[in-house]
């Protein structure tokens, strides 16, 4: 029989592992480091169509996280996706900086990407994007692709 | 609350049955305070089921049972708790609890129900276990213990907070003569050094006679008969007779209650 | 035709008994939960349980954890190497880990080694009056025996499958990076960058718990309601790991469609 005193080591020592393997879930699987508790600001900007962008998919600037899609929305006078970032307090960028929505890779994730522009004015909280750039929606480019194609095809007949 | 007789235990007219096949019809019995009480009877008779009444672990159908004047079965939980801290019951197969050492079997009840400190505590489960003679195995678990052993760890638990009532249900069997003896001593100078009251089920007649104060004989869901050990050896009465010397012979039922036996064996047959 | 009466008649009565048992069960829970003072207030009750539940879980949740990562690993990588994408290895490992097979195989594992020990505990307690005896004693069985069993497997249950899940993402990278060769710096930073905090791993653990309620429970409550027999409580045992794994399944469905419902 255990005594009591060894009992309780074990214990403690599973509940320690226990603990340190959520620990390590975190921070090394989940990334609670990056997961910043940094001051942001937030901007707004319009898009005719998102595509398959999501909350908290990063912003980027030059390839470098900037800050986050904090909220999506659809404005109903302007029949437009408005979307919402929360920007990092440390990186300004000027008021005519525009925004695009890229995607990594192929068929990777959407994410938002920043060109900042010429103007002193730096953007300040609330303000919103004047200049965007929707997302490529691959069956709209794909469609566009075989009506082209489909053009071609008919003139080279007509050709004949 | 001041008792209203000198009985601790009054069973009146106590009826029960177990999925509607009566166990006990009618049961009447007083326990006086201070004695100590054997009821006596054949196996499968329902002395286990009345010391369960007594203790609250089962209402009666019909009648009443009352302990120190209260009536058990309208109690409520706190209340039911309440009494069973001044009573003791040793169980027929000695529920040990086998998770812990005889020492923390013995020690459990002091540590659930006061304060006294570890050093205090310590003192009295040796003091207990001596009483018993198995302070030598304080550290054994109870799968260590012969039958025997068990059942005396098992009465020194039951005696741990020294209870104004104690219910021993078959403290003999399965001990050789000599413990016999000492337990049955054993079990009647508690009850008389802590002011007890004790209930002892028991077949083992020549050895209970020797301590007890009172008998009750059951038969059947009633009780048959009662006296002092004097009274039953000198009764004439054929069932006590029977009883006492344990004759096969005689008025009380040795069968639980079948069909006719011959027919029984015949319809084996044709089967 | 009195086959088929009598067919439906025990089609009813089983019903009729399945709901009576989970309104028993219910009820149960509740004694279980306001009776759990006393154990939370002395903690050494439910300490010697965890280490009985959990300590006694540790080696086969550590080893299938391994195990189930390495296996991931492989698989992830042949199927991912096909897309010219072995650098997901990470994301796919960790995701497949902390959002389903941590908390549904480490709830697995601890029904069949913790859930069934529970229960032919209890339901051999009961069938040696030992339930009983407490009870004469003043001391309730459901305070001193069941809630601290039933804390304790709460208790264990987010730890052992965040352990499983640790020892996954361990397993993944031997294999992946260590064992096939995938880039070590991409395979965490992809992993970090798409496991989120909130919506994996905090679901995760979510889960767990719920699994850990619900085995925890069921293993009390078969081994009180065991009949007091040998044969009771080996049946009780069984139902128990049958019951718990079912409903385990069950909830990790309902869990996931409220959780990751197009998010
Ligand atoms: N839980 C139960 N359910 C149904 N019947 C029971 C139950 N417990 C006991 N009985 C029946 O009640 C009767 C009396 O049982 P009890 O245990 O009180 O006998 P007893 O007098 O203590 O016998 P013994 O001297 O053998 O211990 C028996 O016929 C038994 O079959
Ligand atoms: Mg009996």
């Amino acid at each position: 029989m255990m005594t009591r005193k060894t009992l309780d080591l074990w214990a403690g020592v599973f509940v320690a592992l226990g603990l340190g393997a959520l620990l390590f879930l975190a921070m090394k699987v989940g990334n609670l480091a990056s997961f910043s508790a940094a001051p942001t600001y937030r901007v707004m900007a319009n898009f005719d169509n998102i595509g398959g962008l999501k909350k908290r998919a990063p912003v980027k600037s030059a390839g470098v996280v900037v800050g986050r899609v904090e909220d999506i929305g659809f404005d109903p006078e302007t029949y437009e996706a408005a979307v919402t970032f929360a920007i990092d307090k440390r990186y300004q960028f000027p008021k005519d900086t525009s925004a695009k929505i890229l995607t990594a890779g192929l068929l990777g994730e959407q994410y938002v990407g920043l060109s900042p522009g010429g103007d002193v004015a730096m953007l300040k909280d609330g303000d919103k994007l004047k200049l965007t750039q929707s997302a490529v929606v691959l069956e709209n480019l794909i469609s566009q692709f075989l009506f082209s194609k489909a053009a071609d095809g008919g003139n080279n007949k007509d050709g004949k | 609350m001041i008792p209203a007789t000198d009985n601790l235990v009054e069973v009146d007219n106590v009826n029960f049955a177990y999925d509607r096949r009566p166990i006990l019809k009618g049961v009447n019995l007083d326990i006086r305070r201070g004695q100590v009480v054997a009821i006596m009877g054949l196996s499968g008779c329902g002395k286990t089921t009345l010391l369960r009444l007594i203790g609250g672990a089962l209402h009666p159908t019909k009648g009443e049972v009352r302990v120190d004047g209260q009536s058990v079965a309208k109690l409520n939980h706190e209340e039911r708790f309440a009494l069973r801290r001044k009573m003791g019951m040793l169980f027929q197969f000695g529920a040990l609890f086998t998770d812990m050492s005889c020492y923390d079997n013995v020690a459990f009840q002091m540590r659930e129900h006061t304060d006294l400190p570890e050093q205090l505590i310590d003192d009295l489960v040796l003091m207990k276990l001596q009483a018993v003679g198995l302070r030598g195995a304080q550290h054994l678990m109870p799968a260590e213990l012969s039958g025997g052993m068990a059942r005396r760890v098992a009465l020194a638990r039951t005696t741990a907070l020294d209870p104004m009532l104690i219910m021993y249900d078959e403290p003999f069997a399965g001990l050789d003569p000599v413990s016999m003896g000492v337990i049955g001593q054993l079990i009647r100078r508690l009850n008389d050094a802590l002011g007890a009251t004790s209930i002892i089920v028991t077949h083992d007649v020549a050895e209970a006679l020797e301590i007890v104060d009172y008998v009750y004989f059951m038969s059947d869901g009633l009780i048959v008969t009662q006296g002092t050990p004097d009274e039953l050896r000198a009764s004439d009465k054929p069932f006590v007779h029977q009883f006492v010397y344990g004759e096969t012979d005689g008025p009380m039922p040795f069968h639980y209650p079948a069909d006719d036996y011959a027919r029984d064996l015949h319809a084996g047959e044709a089967r | 035709m009195t086959a088929l009466t009598d067919f439906l008649e025990s089609l009813g009565a089983r019903a009729i008994g399945a709901v009576h048992q989970l309104g028993f069960a219910s009820h149960f829970l509740l004694l279980t939960l306001r009776n759990s003072g006393m154990c939370l207030r002395r903690f050494s009750l439910v300490v010697r349980e965890i280490y009985s539940v959990g300590v006694l879980s540790l080696v086969i949740i550590v080893v299938s954890g391994m195990f189930v990562g390495m296996v991931l690993g492989l698989q992830g990588y042949d199927t991912l190497e096909r897309y010219g994408s072995s650098s997901a290895l990470g994301v796919l490992v960790a995701l497949s880990l902390v959002r389903e097979l941590g908390p549904v195989v480490a709830g697995l594992l601890f029904a069949s080694r913790a859930g069934s020990a529970i229960t032919a505990e209890i339901g051999l307690m009961k069938a040696t009056e030992q339930l009983a005896a407490m009870e004469m004693m003043a001391v309730d069985p459901i305070a001193r025996v069941i809630a601290p069993r039933f804390w304790a497997g709460v208790i264990s249950m987010p730890l052992l499958a965040a352990m499983f899940s640790a020892m996954g993402v361990f397993g993944g990278y031997l294999v992946g990076v260590r064992l096939i060769g995938v880039d070590e710096g991409s395979f965490w930073s992809q992993m970090q960058a798409a496991v989120d905090l909130r919506e994996d791993i905090l679901n995760g653990v979510i889960k767990s718990v719920v699994f850990g309620v619900a085995v925890s429970w069921i293993a009390v409550f078969q081994g009180y309601d065991a009949p007091p027999t040998a044969e009771g409580v080996s049946r009780a045992t069984t139902r128990t790991v049958v019951t718990s794994s079912l409903s385990i399944l069950a909830l990790d469905f309902i869990l996931t469609a409220f959780m990751f419902r197009g998010a």
